[in-house]
């Protein structure tokens, strides 16, 4: 998939037959593509930044060790992040860090604010009692989001129970397809949209709050 | 048919992003949609946040940093060398 490649690398084909061969520059642009988005989901498993660069040494050198034997069932990059997530869980339980992932669905709480709706006394009960606002058109195409957006959206991100992170972070941010994070997390379809949800609408809820305190100081 | 209450319908935002509703519920979904204004708002609001998220994506070359965030910095020196000189030794192993 395009995005998930990061649209610059050349196809898997192609970057497996370079890594066999012993291409030292093709390993490089793989290290330093990758290896940010790899840090950033290791830190959700463990629980220091130290701990969360060993992760991602240790994975790397399994892919090294693993290249020649790589069957090319799943993209080499989804290869790797499985890797990845299964390096950092084990890190994570000697820490003492990790979440069964077995125990996926959270907590069955209502991911808006019940307030927000009419209760069984108002005139259309479950309704909502106040609209949603608009929210100011997103930048025009090429141009960033605003620092301050990015920087809100990095905290609520990083308020997200690890597992819900994991796949909002695989999905929305990688750029991952459902498929591809049910693959790496080995979590059913219907867990993957639970953990999606959840987290997409925790980050709206934090939008919401950023785009409501800016339009009453404007 | 029941009718959906804006507090069911939106939790199955996703689902409905996803298409991974059944025919009939995907109906009454839209079928709401086209009624109420405070649901049209949030699904804007639950897009906007998708695509929000998509702009932090850290693997493209020259995308903006993280600040404060882990992983911002990359992968040490060290440990880069380290793995880089890993890649070298394995033809020779």
């Amino acid at each position: 998939m395009e995005s998930f490649t990061g649209g610059r690398l050349p196809p898997d084909d192609v970057v497996v037959a370079a890594l066999r061969a012993g291409d030292e520059a093709m390993f490089a642009t793989l290290l330093d593509t990758w290896s940010r988005g790899m840090l950033w989901l290791a830190r959700s498993h463990v629980s220091t930044n130290d701990s969360a660069e060993e992760v991602v040494q240790d994975t790397w050198l399994a892919v090294i060790k693993g290249i020649d034997g790589f069957e090319g069932r799943s993209s080499v990059k989804t290869w790797i992040y499985r890797i990845l997530v299964n390096t950092a869980r084990k890190r994570g339980v000697r820490e003492n860090r990790t979440v069964p992932w077995s125990s996926v669905f959270e907590q069955e709480r209502p991911t808006v604010d019940r307030s927000s709706f009419q209760g069984v006394d108002d005139p259309l009960p479950g309704h909502w009692k106040y609209l949603p606002a608009i929210w100011p058109t997103p930048a025009p195409e090429g141009e960033l989001l605003a620092a301050e957006v990015r920087v809100r959206i990095g905290a609520a991100l990083a308020e997200l129970p690890p597992r819900q992170r994991t796949v909002i972070t695989l999905r929305d941010v990688e750029g991952c397809t459902s498929e591809e994070v049910c693959e790496i997390l080995d979590i059913s379809a219907a867990n993957q949209r639970v953990l999606l949800h959840r987290a997409r609408a925790a980050v709206r809820e934090q939008l919401e709050d950023y785009f409501e305190t800016a339009r009453r100081s404007a | 048919m029941k009718r959906f209450s804006c507090d069911e319908l939106v939790e199955l935002v996703t689902a409905f992003l996803e298409n991974d509703l059944d025919e009939s519920t995907r109906s009454r979904f839209e079928e709401h949609l086209v009624g109420c204004e405070g649901c049209e708002h949030y699904l804007s609001q639950f897009r906007t946040t998708v695509d929000a998220l998509g702009t932090l994506r850290v693997e493209t070359p020259g995308a903006p940093r993280h600040e404060g965030l882990p992983g911002d910095e990359g992968l040490s020196r060290a440990t880069r060398d380290r793995l880089m000189s890993a890649f070298r030794d394995r033809r020779t192993a």
